[in-house]
């Protein structure tokens, strides 16, 4: 037993450190001895060749300069490119499904059905919807059968050999695999909206416009900022879907090669040291996203006026 | 006047509704076709029409040996069950620990699990793969179920739901009759909490269900491999040489497990959104 300051009334303090237990051993086995040993490893050369192991050795941030020479920007700007692709879509088409869904004056007929529908594609293991889509657009395949079949094409399209046709590819297979997630999520949201307060704003004399921006928006911003913090960290995991669609090679000419992809060829080569500094990059990328949705979250100026405000005053000039 | 805007959105609605469907389906459609056919009428082109070798396709994959796919569909079940019980308990019990009671530390850990939200498993793998082959657990089922009490994600949306869904009134009651706290947990706000948590364990079962990158590299024995692992199999190099029939058909099989729960389930999430929002 430890000693504990007695207090008279009951507390249950306690309870609260026994609940939240679980969660932080876990974390502090799974996740921060591991990042410790990530961040350890990065500054060393460790790697093997073939069975022989070379290293560790203290190279300091040789890695680090190494990677930064090498292809990391190349591969982070594939990635964003293809999340962001994929997202735009995803959040504009999920924002107006989810409001036409729980306008209670459309009459959406089958709405039971779309839902079901939409949300199908998130079901799908995603190697075996990149695995699907390679099949579809493969030179040969489906797709291109069909098209050429309606003459819509002259020849089949090369849909994975262009950069342009790849990238869309995993963008459309994102956009796909997550709207339909993203739709319901935000219904949730909308729903747990007090009704009354669209009535007023009706009897008041609001547009659907009006009602969608004043009222809807700001009432589910917490929600929208979940959804942007999961997006976000599918976005940089992603991984599936361009692996299996260019088997690993990030086709053509490593233009859909994402950093997990990078990161998992180092894993697979054992190549500590560099799989450590990628991490350490990855982490701190991460560490700033995480800051900027933090920050998002619990910002008490949402229409930037005052920061506005403050960098006028910064620059010694009242507005 | 009214009325003609609001048919005028509704045909845009029911429009914009069909071409999504549309796309959503239309990749599943030609999947299930070409699953029912044979190679030889695969490479001849595409059909709308159902083939006659569904069952030889069938059986093709079942009786492969290199691809032990129902072993693979029984460890995938077996991890995303797993991770979607131990998911929604622990991150609600994490999110009851911090909403519900007043300790030292409670702010210190919720900004905590916030700093974590968005921070990908991917990071630590390096050390993950070391630490888990230190302790023998390389090449199991367990280290792909263990580390999901913590998640920091679905701990956020249960801690949400909390605030909006569980008047801390409903608490001290249960207090007064006499209820203890773990009891009060299970027995009172676990049902309340049903909404947020069928939606979120569908959601991580899903997502261990897909999950790749990790099982991956942990899993190295046939036996142990889940079915994401034996898709990506399924690209390798002799792909131009595979019979396409039982491609499809493979693919096929990986994905109707998921659809049946989810059938299952989407009542379960359509009715937890509505009993959301009856609230006061």
């Amino acid at each position: 037993m430890r000693s504990e300051k007695k207090i008279k009334s009951v507390s249950y303090a306690k309870w609260g450190y026994i609940f939240i237990l679980p969660f932080f051993l876990t974390y502090a086995v799974f996740s921060v001895i591991p990042l410790v040993d990530t961040i350890r490893n990065s500054f060393f050369e460790y790697y093997y060749s073939g069975l022989k192991a070379i290293g560790p050795n203290w190279v300091g941030l040789a890695n680090y300069a190494e990677l930064l020479s090498a292809d990391l920007p190349k591969y982070a700007w594939n990635t964003f490119v293809m999340w962001i692709l994929g997202f735009v879509p995803q959040i504009v088409v999920a924002l107006v499904l989810a409001s036409w869904f729980t306008d209670a004056r459309l009459k959406i007929r089958g709405k039971q059905f779309f839902k079901v529908v939409i949300y199908l594609p998130n079901l799908i293991m995603a190697s075996a919807f990149a695995m699907l889509f390679f099949a579809l657009f493969s030179n040969s395949g489906p797709v291109n059968n069909i098209l050429l079949s309606m003459g819509v094409v002259g020849e089949a399209i090369r849909f994975m050999e262009s950069t342009f046709g790849a990238r869309t590819l995993v963008a459309l297979m994102n956009f796909l695999m997550w709207f339909g997630n993203t739709t319901i999520m935000l219904m949730a949201a909308i729903m747990g909206i007090n009704p009354s307060v669209f009535e007023a704003a009706e009897l008041d004399g609001c547009t659907h416009l009006q009602k969608f921006f004043k009222i809807t928006l700001p009432q589910i911003k917490p929600l929208l900022t979940y959804t942007l913090i999961t997006s976000l960290i599918g976005g940089l995991q992603m991984f599936d879907v361009p692996q299996i669609l260019t088997g690993g090679q990030g086709s053509p000419d490593r233009t859909t090669m994402t950093l997990i992809m990078y990161l998992n060829n180092h894993l697979q080569a054992k190549n500590y040291g560099m799989a450590g500094a990628l991490s350490v990059f990855l982490f701190i990328i991460s560490g700033i996203l995480c800051w900027i949705v933090f920050r998002m979250n619990t910002d008490p100026d949402p229409d930037g006026s005052k920061f506005a405000a403050k960098r006028a005053r910064k620059g010694g000039r009242a507005s | 006047m009214k009325n003609k805007k609001i048919n005028g959105r509704s045909i845009l609605a029911h429009a914009v509704l069909i071409i999504l469907a549309f796309m959503c389906l239309f990749f599943f459609y030609i999947l299930i076709i070409n699953a029912t056919r044979s190679h030889a009428q695969l490479q001849l082109g595409f059909s709308a029409l159902p083939g006659s070798s569904l069952i030889t396709n069938f059986l093709n994959v079942i009786n492969d040996p290199a691809i032990p796919i129902l072993k693979g569909i029984q460890n995938s079940l077996i991890v995303s069950g797993c991770c979607a019980a131990i998911v929604t308990y622990f991150s609600a019990l994490t999110a009851y620990g911090i909403y519900a009671y007043n300790f030292k530390l409670k702010n210190a850990a919720f900004t905590f699990i916030m700093a974590i939200l968005v921070m990908p498993t991917q990071v630590t793998a390096l050390g993950f793969l070391r630490l888990i082959t230190n302790m023998g657990m390389d090449d199991s089922l367990l280290p792909l179920i263990i580390p999901s009490v913590a998640s920091p994600a679905v701990f956020y949306f249960m801690h949400s739901y909390m605030q909006s869904s569980l008047p801390k009134e409903l608490i001290e009651a249960a207090r007064i009759d006499g209820s203890g706290e773990f009891g009060t947990f299970n027995r009172i706000v676990m049902p309340i909490m049903k909404p947020a948590i069928a939606v979120q364990a569908i959601f991580t079962f899903v997502g261990s269900w897909n999950n790749y990158f990790i099982p991956a590299l942990v899993i190295t024995s046939k036996s142990k491999q889940t079915l994401p692992i034996m898709i990506a199999t399924l690209r390798g190099a002799d792909y131009m040489n595979f019979d396409m029939g039982k491609i499809y058909m493979m693919i096929t099989i990986a994905i109707v497990p998921i659809i049946i729960i989810y059938l299952l389930l989407s009542k379960f999430i359509v009715e937890g959104v509505t009993l959301g929002g009856v609230k006061e």
